[in-house]
This record gives structure tokens, sequence and C-alpha cells, in this order.
């Protein structure tokens, strides 16, 4: 990916080595993996004062960069208030943070036209956000609450919304990629223009159904784009206890489709590899692996102490941060002023309050409910629990 | 392993009704549907141009086209998934699997996401996920097996199995109907059974989910069974009639949901109760129905239930030794003329 004021930032040289030659991955973008060192392009895009900016290279426009920012720092405080309400156990369940990827779930579902699909997992809580769900829904929903999308009988973003194209994830990891493959190919015979996104991770990727699903999808030549985060870890397990390439990328050699790799900490080369890939994908190019290098600032869920992390890993991420590195793009790009900044800032803290509030006052569901919707109820009655002994 | 037993209806649209085969009502169910709704289509390996390993469903790749039969990789997770995914999006997929002992390694996409889709966000998934069943075939473990109790204790599938031609079909279309996501198990040995050959009506008909039928009506002792069983139940009838026993032989036909009126209803008229099924006795579907009975009609019983089932083995595969494994008319009348004399 070309950059207008790229510079090299580390010592990662760019020449022609042998190995370069017999271990290539195919990439749209012709990016050979020894670009890329410890999940960091050997090229940065810096700005004129030497700090870590983003590409400079987009077709994006200024008021939609500035929709970009939006949905960063939602995403981020979102997160940050359901970090508070866990600790006031108000959350029922876990709180999973997306900290350091926000850029690779927003920038993303970004590029996607309001007709496509995309099955997040828990760390894209982004992409879910720029899809068109609510705050307010994801409040409701680790609460418990009757008025959650799914009425208190699942977490976090497991649920879905067929009208914005969302279909939430289940824990079983690569599960979602058969569904999507699914929805892409009911879309296909209805004659609808629908292309499917489906984030996985670096540990998801080594589950059966992930390998199934991606496999079908690319026979049938079915517009299914993965997102594949590269983000370090499963839980605890470091990718290299997962996969023995060096870039999931690589992996869709094996299934004869073209992989890309991008910053995962870039929110517009985010954007803008999917735009190209949706684009080709919409054109019956067929499927695609996006790898984004990216890294996970928190543990699991909110209960990990990260023991495993090594030391300075962390403080070496802290640096990369996405929602920093846009805000200084945009500032010293020239594409927003700290007021229009401020301003966006203090209308998604304000939608924030709101929608707490608005969740926090919903009643949790009546325990009956639980019986119902097994099964259409109109044809099966709900699953109450029986009366014993009674004649 | 399926003998034809004479020249079956090939590549052509079969006619509305006249006699056919178990395999053959199935196939015209398929087709019936999928001439009526668009959104039908078969998902599955090598139901295309093979017509399926049992040829249900021969011929449906000439009249529909390759979009709506759909020949897939090994990958029965994958076949699950894009079936909940193409629901999702309004379509009725049928996918087989081509032995329902392959249910397996799809057992995650069925019990995680198909089953719980509607509960978790209100999401139904219009989906039939059938295959052929069953052991008494020489095929050894591992084409062989009954899977009805591997998915009884999942809430969210509804699990149906014919015995007969005519419920072949009205249950394939009933379940390719509803709203919700349908296993259709079809016992391989009766796909060409010249036994199981009847004339269909020419009318449109469903037979509806949830509903047991009587297979035989009785006074002195009720056999609840289902699938093939019902055939070996109708054979211990006619023998035990024989001998002054007059036995009631209910086909579940729906195993989930079930129809737990029909049963208590036959147990009520003849208070004592044979549950036979050829899937092996301990976790069995019969422990459910028995379980129920002795819960809602224990002070209608004159004697305890019995369970007539296969051994807790895997299904062998030399004659004897699965002889030995599966429920064998044998067995079934020694049990009936002991519960007869309790």
């Amino acid at each position: 990916m070309k950059n207008g004021t790229q510079r090299k930032s580390s010592s990662g040289g760019k020449g022609k080595s042998a190995r370069e030659t017999t271990k290539k991955v195919e990439m749209a973008e012709g990016v050979a993996v020894e670009e890329w060192r410890d999940g960091v392009p050997s090229v940065d895009p810096l700005n004129e004062a030497g700090e870590l900016v983003c590409t400079s290279e987009t077709t994006l426009t200024n008021e939609q960069m500035l929709e970009l920012y939006r949905y960063l720092q939602m995403t981020r405080l979102v997160e940050e208030r359901l970090v508070n309400l866990y600790r006031q156990t108000k959350v029922v369940g876990g709180v999973f943070r997306s900290l350091g990827q926000e850029a690779t779930a927003v920038g993303t579902a970004y590029a996607l036209a309001p007709q496509d699909f995309i099955a997040p997992l828990i760390r894209d809580l982004g992409a879910v956000l720029v899809k068109g769900i609510r705050p307010r829904e994801i409040f409701a929903q680790y609460m418990a609450k009757a008025w959650g999308p799914s009425e208190g009988r699942d977490l976090n973003i497991h649920f879905g919304n067929l009208e914005k194209g969302f279909i939430g994830p289940i824990s079983h990891l690569g599960d979602m990629i058969p569904v999507m493959t699914g929805i892409a190919l009911g879309a296909r015979m209805q004659k609808r223009d629908v292309v499917t996104v489906a984030y996985i991770g670096d540990g998801g990727m080594s589950t059966g159904a992930f390998h199934e699903g991606l496999n079908f999808a690319a026979v049938q030549r079915l517009p299914v784009i993965i997102i594949a985060e590269y983000n370090w870890y499963a839980y605890s397990t470091p990718t290299s206890k997962q996969t023995a390439v060096r870039h999931l990328a690589e992996k869709a050699a094996g299934y004869g489709i073209p992989g890309h790799i991008v910053d995962g900490n870039d929110v517009v080369a985010c954007y803008e590899v999917t735009k190209r890939a949706v684009e080709w994908a919409r054109g019956g190019g067929g499927a695609c692996i996006i790898e984004a290098k990216t890294y996970r600032r928190k543990g699991h869920a909110e209960h990990d102490d990260q023991r495993y992390l090594p030391e300075g890993e962390l403080a070496r991420w802290e640096r990369r941060d996405p929602v920093e590195r846009y805000e200084r793009h945009l500032l010293s790009g020239g594409f927003a002023t700290r007021e229009q900044l401020e301003a966006i800032l203090s209308d998604v803290r304000r939608e924030i309050e709101e929608d707490s509030a608005w969740a926090e006052s919903s009643p949790m569901p009546d325990p009956e409910k639980a019986a119902y919707g097994v099964f259409d109820n109109s044809i099966v009655p709900p699953a109450f629990r029986p009366k014993v002994l009674e004649r | 392993m399926s003998t034809a037993t004479r020249k079956e209806q090939k590549s052509s649209r079969p006619e509305r009704g006249g006699v056919a085969t178990f395999v053959e009502a199935i196939r015209q169910g398929l087709w019936e549907e999928m001439e009526r709704d668009p959104s039908v289509f078969i998902i599955g390996e090598d139901v295309g141009v093979y017509g399926g390993a049992f040829k249900v469903t021969d011929g449906l790749l000439a009249e529909f086209g390759e979009e709506r039969v759909i020949d897939t990789p090994i990958s029965e997770a994958a076949i699950v998934g894009a079936a909940c995914g193409a629901a999702l999006m309004g379509m009725r997929p049928v996918a087989e699997f081509q032995f329902i002992d392959f249910i397996s390694p799809a057992f995650d996409m069925l019990t995680n996401y198909a089953a719980k889709c509607r509960y978790r966000w209100g999401a139904g998934l219009p989906t039939v996920f059938r295959g052929p069943c069953g052991a008494g075939v020489h095929a050894g473990p591992f084409h062989s097996v009954n899977a009805e109790a591997f998915f009884l204790n999942t809430a969210g599938l509804k699990i149906v199995e014919p015995s007969t031609a005519y419920d072949a079909k009205g249950l394939i279309k009933a379940a390719i109907s509803d709203p919700d996501p349908v296993l259709y198990f079809e016992h391989k040995k009766l796909y060409r059974l010249p036994r199981l050959r009847e004339a269909l009506p020419e009318d449109d008909y469903i037979v509806p989910i949830g509903k047991a039928r009587t297979a035989r009506e009785g006074r002195d002792l009720s056999i609840v069974t289902f699938g093939a069983q019902v055939l070996n139940a109708l054979d211990a009838a006619e023998e035990l009639e024989k001998e002054g026993l007059d036995v009631e032989v209910i086909d579940l036909r729906t195993i989930a949901p079930m129809d737990k009126e029909a049963v208590l209803a036959s147990v009520k008229k003849t208070n004592r109760v044979l549950i036979l099924h050829e899937a092996a006795r301990t976790g069995g579907v019969g422990g459910e129905i028995a379980a129920t009975i002795a819960e809602e009609a224990f002070e209608w019983l004159d004697a305890p239930v019995v369970r007539v089932a296969a051994i807790d083995t895997p299904v062998p595969y030399s004659p004897p030794l699965e002889e030995y494994h599966l429920p064998q008319l044998k067995d079934v009348l020694e049990a009936a003329r002991k519960l007869a004399a309790y």
C-alpha cells in the first residue's frame, strides 16, 4: 500500500532476499510477508512531526472521516461504560474488551453497503455499531434486561438484526463462517446483491467449522470476506501455539483465494482494503481473507490478569493505539479541528449517558418468559415446567 | 446395500399420487415442495448428478438446476451452517446427510446454532436435515446409527421418523413447511421395501408433525415404537394374535415434540406397555417414554413398562453379531408374552 508521507520506522529492510522469492503470499497489494515484523509493517505512515498516523491514500470524504472517528470513540466509550457497569455488578456476565483493536472492526465494517451482512466476534463491537445497532441495545443485553434484543436470553453481542445486516455470533468460534457462507448462498439464489463479512481471530481459525465454511465459500465463489484478526492471543494462548504460519493471510492459499495483510490499527487502511475486497467480491471474485495485524490490549475478559504477557509488549502496543493515532491523523493532516473532534466526543458521551440510563431503567425479564420461543409457539406451546403428581 | 426391486421413476417428474415406494414417496414430497416454493432447495454430498447415495434426490438436478440442488464438499458442518444462513435469508433448505452417522460432525452446528437461533433472538430457521438412518443391512459401526436420542435432549430441534410411504411424503412436506429446524430420519431398510409400496393420494397432503398414529388397534397391550421397528411390532402383533393377545401398535412418527397424549391414551386403554426402538437401550428414547408413563399414568399400569432395544454396543458388522445387537421379532414376542402374563 502506498503512502504519501511514509517513512521507514523500523529496521525492516526491503532488500530482495532469496526467501522472499520462494515464500511470498499472494496478495492483491503485492505486500511481501517480509515487510511485517512482530505485527508491524516495516514502513509506517508518519506525519511531518514523525508521529504515527494513518495511511494518507484514501477515498474517504472529510465527512466520512469524522464519522469513522465517531464510531471509534463510541466503541471505546461504550466498552468503558460496560466496565463501569460491570464493576457496579450490573453486568451479569463477563465484559470483553476490544481495546486496541477498534480500528479493525470499525474500518472494515464501514466499507460495507447497507444491504451487506456481518458476523462479528466479541471483539468487534465497533462493527456492530457501524451496522446501526444502538449502544442502548448493547447495554441492555449485557445487563440481561428485558428490553435487550434477546430479552435476557443471551449475552453481549449474541443477537442479530436481519434488517441491519447484523448476524450475532455464538460462542463456538468458527461456526459463523458456514452461516455467513449460507447468507451469501441464499442471497445469490434470491438474486440479491449481498456481500458477507465474517470476523475471526487467530484462535478461531484453528476450528474445523472455519475450514469447512471457507472452503465451501471458496468452491462456490461466494462473496464471503474473512476479516482475520491477528491479535496475538486466544484467551492466554499465543498465536504461535495456534498455527505454524507466520501470517494468517497465508492460509488463503489453501483455499485458492487471495489473502491481504493490513495494519489493523490503521482505521483508514482497514477501510480501504475492505472496500477493495467488497468491490471485488461484489463483482463475482468470490471469497478472500483480509488479515488485520492488531493487538488485544486487555485480557480475554475483565477477570483475566494477563499474567502471560511478556515484559514490555503491552507498552509497545499502547504506542500504536488506534484511536489516538487516528486523532493525530485527523488533526495533523488538517482533516478536522480539535473543536470538531470535541463536539463529536461530547455527542457520543451524551448518547452513551442516555442509552445507559435507558438500559438501566429496563426491568429484568419476567421469569416465565424463559419457557417461550424454543419453537414457533403458535404451533408448539411454550415449555412451561410441568405440574407433577396432579391428576 | 440398497437393491432396487423394480425400475424406479428416474429423472422425470414423479406422478402425483400413484403407487410409490418409501423412497419414491420422499422424492415426490421434495419434488412437489420445490415446485410449489422456489425458496426450497437441496444441499448435500452427491445429491446432484448422482442423486444421493440412496437416490432420494434423483432427478431433481435435471429438473431444478444446480442452483437449487447443490453438491457440497465433504463438510457436514458447512452444510448445516450454510443451510442455517440461507434460512435466515428466507430460503427453505433441505440438507441431506449421506448417512445419519455423518450428522455427528455437524452436531455443534445443529445443537448450538440451528436449535438455539429462535430462542436467542427470535430468528426461526425453517430448515430440514434429513438422511438415512438405521441398522440391519450389515453396514457396520459407521453406516448404521439411529441418532434420535443424540438430539432429544436439545430444545429447538424437531425429530421425525416415518414408517410408511404415506407418512414419508406427508412428513417431508410438513417438515419443509415448518418454521423451525426438523431432523427427518429415514430408515434405509424401508426405502425399497416392497411391503411399504402403497397408493398415495393424488391430492396435496401433509402429515402433521407432533402427531402419532395408531398403526394397529388392540386391547391387551401397547407397543410404542417408530421407524422400521413399527414393522417388527406389527409382525409381533400378528403372531401374538394367534395366541389370543390383542396388541395395539403406536407409531410415534414424531419423536420431538412427542405426542404424549397418544401414548398415554393407549396406556390407559391397554394398561400394559412395551417400548420398542432400534437404538441402544441406555439413554434411548424409550427411557423418556417410560418416565412419562410412570409420572402421568402410573395408576393405569398393570405391569412394569418394558423396553426392547438394541444392546449397548456399537452396531457390529458381521450378520450374526448385528442380529444379536438388534431387537429381533423373538425379543419382542418374548417380552410381550411376559408382560401379558404379569
